[in-house]
């Protein structure tokens, strides 16, 4: 113990038992986010009610299709760490770990789900 | 035994008759429109995997996607995520420990609810025109 320093037997002591990972992982995809909504936006946007082979013919582009990819995959991970902190501060106990524990699963399948989508339309 | 009493003790009225600082306003409303956003999130997912599996389910998930509720749904969503975007520019300016006396705090609220109301208006035409 006495070769330790007060900081290196304080490092993981306290009651989050982590350090800054979830801020930063929310200010980087958060950046990303800044860059990819507004491509995503302007991309999907006019896609939306056009006929299926409009529809078709404009994913199979790579840009949109790409746009699209990592917005869902990026802006969903975004989502379940900006939850999380809902969650950790509104509900406490079991069930604020039931619920972030849900919203997990649900944020996973999501993003999967639309990036299977989207590279099925494209290729 | 310290403080045996926990939880019925009497509590200033603080947010029922607090008039909240628009810093306060604009802050709740980051959270709100972040979480509110998944229901437009999994409604984009939901027309991705209808574009997949073909032509009939595409065009009844279309269908309501650009139907009078849909149209609701993704036009206000559009504001909310200009709103969660600007106001998230805001944290990230915060988080150098810049703009942080209130006079510019108060000033970076009011650009983030009127710059966010313009960029929806520009791009409720822009979709109409496209």
């Amino acid at each position: 113990m006495a070769y330790l320093t007060p900081r290196k037997r304080a490092t993981g002591m306290g009651s989050a038992k982590s350090g800054v990972e979830h801020f930063w992982n929310m200010k980087v995809s958060s950046i990303g986010l800044l860059i990819l909504v507004p491509l995503f936006v302007f991309t999907f946007g006019p896609a939306l009610g056009s006929s299926y082979e409009e529809m078709v013919a404009y994913y199979a582009h790579p840009f949109p299709a790409i746009v699209a990819i990592l917005t869902l995959g990026v802006g969903f991970m975004h989502f379940k760490n900006g939850f999380q902190v809902l969650i950790e501060d509104y509900v406490h106990g079991a069930a604020g770990q039931y619920a972030i524990i849900a919203m997990n699963c649900l944020c996973y399948a999501a993003a999967a789900t639309g990036i299977f989508s989207i590279i099925r339309i494209a290729l | 035994m310290a403080d045996v009493n926990r939880g019925n003790r009497p509590l200033s009225p603080h947010l029922t008759i607090y008039r909240l600082p628009i810093t306060a306003i604009t802050s709740i409303l980051t959270r709100i429109t972040g979480n509110a956003l998944l229901v437009a999130a999994l409604m984009t997912v939901w027309w991705f995997l209808a574009a997949a599996s073909g032509p009939e389910y595409y065009a009844f998930a279309d269908g309501i996607v650009t139907s009078w509720f849909g149209d609701l749904v993704m036009g206000l969503s559009v504001l909310g995520l200009w709103y969660h975007t600007l106001a998230g520019v805001r944290h990230l300016i915060w988080d150098q420990v810049i703009a942080l006396d209130i006079k510019t705090a108060e000033s970076l609220s009011w650009a983030v609810v009127i710059g966010s109301a313009a960029l929806t208006v520009l791009t409720w035409i822009i979709m109409l025109v496209a």
